[in-house]
């Protein structure tokens, strides 16, 4: 190429940006815009924890570490302490998680194994993100007006008190809105597994679920740990469907037919009536729980996941 | 096959839900429906105008506030790879995306509720802001990082400066994504109403005063499903289909249309 032609193209370049030059950014003083951007996050994460913590700390001096094993929540007598909902909040996380697991495993199975392209994987994969994108409310008031009373009929066969609301509701809502995220996990994981293994296999004469049992799960394990963990951290902080069909009692659960209350719901429901500093610091407490045990899942689920060395 | 079979009953749900909203809640919708305010219990027809406003008021808030912060910080991260703050800094976007959506309202709450004597708007609109940002920042940076070095040191080679690189060259060029990233967290936070339960606090009256209560499409939705009148079920029924209208129409709108500006390499 010319090597004139090439000045010439490079001083038009110049000229044309100089052209529409408005009052000049330098380079330095960009920059130092984009790392305050960037370190505004840091600080907004560090002071939403220090926030947490100092407007709870009435509670955490009046009550110390019995807050979380304290069995009665009486706001008239100023005594709270925070064991039902953490009772009520493993049990609808815990039948969650393994009505979900039921589900998205034998998902990421079929989407990752079986047929990962073709129009029937798209259906569901779009059906799925639909599923992820229902705003909770609506799960809540679906949950209330249809499946209540289903379950409701259900308690008198059995022969239970039939509330309709309660743990069991809570966790087959829970369960259908938390799919999506370990199945989408799990199918990126069990895509990942490398073929040769599978061939390998197939070539010593397994079946298809045999490869499936033997290769592909052992192999996909801690993905498929990391996927679930990932959706209980979003089932820990799950409130708008959950309040709607718990059946909202301020005491230990007895079955799992019972009403409850989870840390998410009980704020939910108290906190604009919260009457006293003490109460309100109380209640500001159990968010700063849910607040370090859903980031700490969240944390270790995004960090095998990174060891995997898949994207999220 | 067992798994076959199991993968179609997990999408069942969705075909239930869009059924019952779609049968309870299409008959409900009319223009008065949409154009009046709630009455009062018991007195028939009523609509739901303020929450809808409101919605788009609040939704108004969260973009302004989180948009600008989202993007640059996002720029941030895509030109910082490596690096203990950047990492640093990532690792807090992805703790902030999972934070619950009740705790960034009880953080709205200490700071703004607590500090302006009142619900307003302005505090809704800043705890749907928080919980935008992260989606944004994600979106912006995976956006970037997809674009090769080559455009960049294209540019940088004729003398545009650096500023004007990012901001005129790469930039638009990962509009699709950045844009995909905007539209997703606006369809997730018109669907929120944790964070607004005491902040926005929802309210009966019309109000475009952001220092006021507002209400919103979810608020109005959870205040009259969880009520004992059947006048407000039905409305409820009503407002859920249009809001699930608008939330699932939001996230096909973003897959259909951003996939046309997307710039191939």
């Amino acid at each position: 190429m010319n090597h004139s032609r090439a000045e010439v193209l490079v001083l038009e370049a110049k000229t044309e940006t100089m052209r529409w030059r408005k009052p000049a950014l330098s380079e330095p003083s960009f920059r130092r815009i984009l790392s305050v951007a960037g370190a505004f996050v840091l600080l907004l994460l560090l002071a939403i924890f220090f926030s947490l913590i100092i407007a709870s700390y009435p509670a955490i001096q009046s009550f110390g570490i019995r807050f979380l094993f304290g069995s009665t929540w009486d706001p008239v007598r100023s005594e709270f302490g925070a064991f039902p909902f953490v009772v009520g909040t493993l049990a609808t996380s815990f039948f969650a998680l393994v009505i979900s697991v039921v589900f998205s495993i034998p998902i990421s199975i079929f989407l990752g194994e079986y047929s990962a392209r073709g129009t029937t994987a798209t259906f569901i994969k779009s059906m799925l993100e639909l599923l992820a994108g229902v705003p909770s409310v609506i799960y809540g008031f679906c949950g209330l007006f249809i499946l209540t009373p289903l379950v409701r009929t259900l308690e008198m066969k059995i022969g239970v008190a039939p509330y309709g609301v309660g743990i069991f509701t809570a966790s087959l809502v829970l369960s259908i809105m938390i799919i999506p995220y370990s199945a989408s996990i799990g199918r990126e994981v069990i895509s990942l597994v490398p073929s040769d293994l599978k061939e390998a296999a197939f070539s010593l004469g397994a079946t298809r679920f045999e490869v499936i049992r033997k290769v592909i799960l052992p192999y996909a394990k801690s993905g498929i740990v990391a996927g679930i963990l990932l959706s209980l951290g979003r089932a820990l902080g799950e409130t708008m469907a959950v309040t709607m069909v718990i059946g909202n009692s301020n005491f230990i659960p007895k079955g799992i037919f019972s009403p409850a209350n989870t840390l998410a719901s009980v704020i939910a429901n108290e906190f604009t009536e919260a009457t006293g500093s003490l109460y309100l610091a109380s209640l500001i407490e159990l968010g700063l729980v849910l607040f370090i045990v859903t980031t700490v899942i969240n944390l270790i689920g995004k960090l095998i996941i990174r060891r995997m060395g898949v994207e999220g | 096959m067992i798994i076959v079979l199991l993968t179609f009953c997990s999408i069942l749900p969705m075909f239930f839900i869009l059924f019952f909203i779609t049968s309870k809640g299409i008959s409900v919708i009319n223009w008065r429906f949409l154009t009046q305010l709630p009455r009062p219990v018991g007195e028939m027809g009523g609509g739901i105008s303020n929450a809808i406003i409101g919605t788009f008021m609040l939704i108004g808030i969260a973009t302004a506030i989180s948009i600008p912060i989202g993007i640059l910080a996002g720029i941030f991260l895509s030109e910082n790879r490596k690096g203990r703050l950047a990492s640093l800094i990532r690792l807090c976007v992805e703790t902030l995306q999972g934070v619950p959506s009740i705790v960034i309202g009880i953080i709205a709450y200490i700071w703004l509720v607590v500090s302006m004597g009142s619900f307003s708007a302005a505090s809704g609109g800043f705890a749907l802001g928080l919980m935008m940002l992260p989606v944004i920042i994600t979106a912006t940076e995976e956006t970037l990082k997809l674009i090769p070095e080559s455009l960049r040191e294209a540019s940088l080679a004729l003398g545009v400066s650096y500023p004007r690189t990012i901001l005129k060259v790469i930039l638009p060029a990962g509009v699709s994504g950045i844009v995909t990233g905007i539209l997703l967290s606006v369809a997730r936070v018109a669907g929120e109403t944790a964070p607004l339960l005491f902040t926005a606090f929802g309210s009966p009256f019309m109000n475009l005063n952001i220092l006021k209560p507002m209400n919103s499409l979810p608020l109005m939705i959870f205040n009259y499903a969880t009520s004992p009148y059947p006048e407000w079920h039905t409305l409820a029924w009503g407002a859920s289909f249009i809001l699930i209208v608008f939330v699932l129409g939001l996230n096909l709108f973003t897959k259909v249309v951003t996939r046309r500006w997307k710039v191939q390499f």
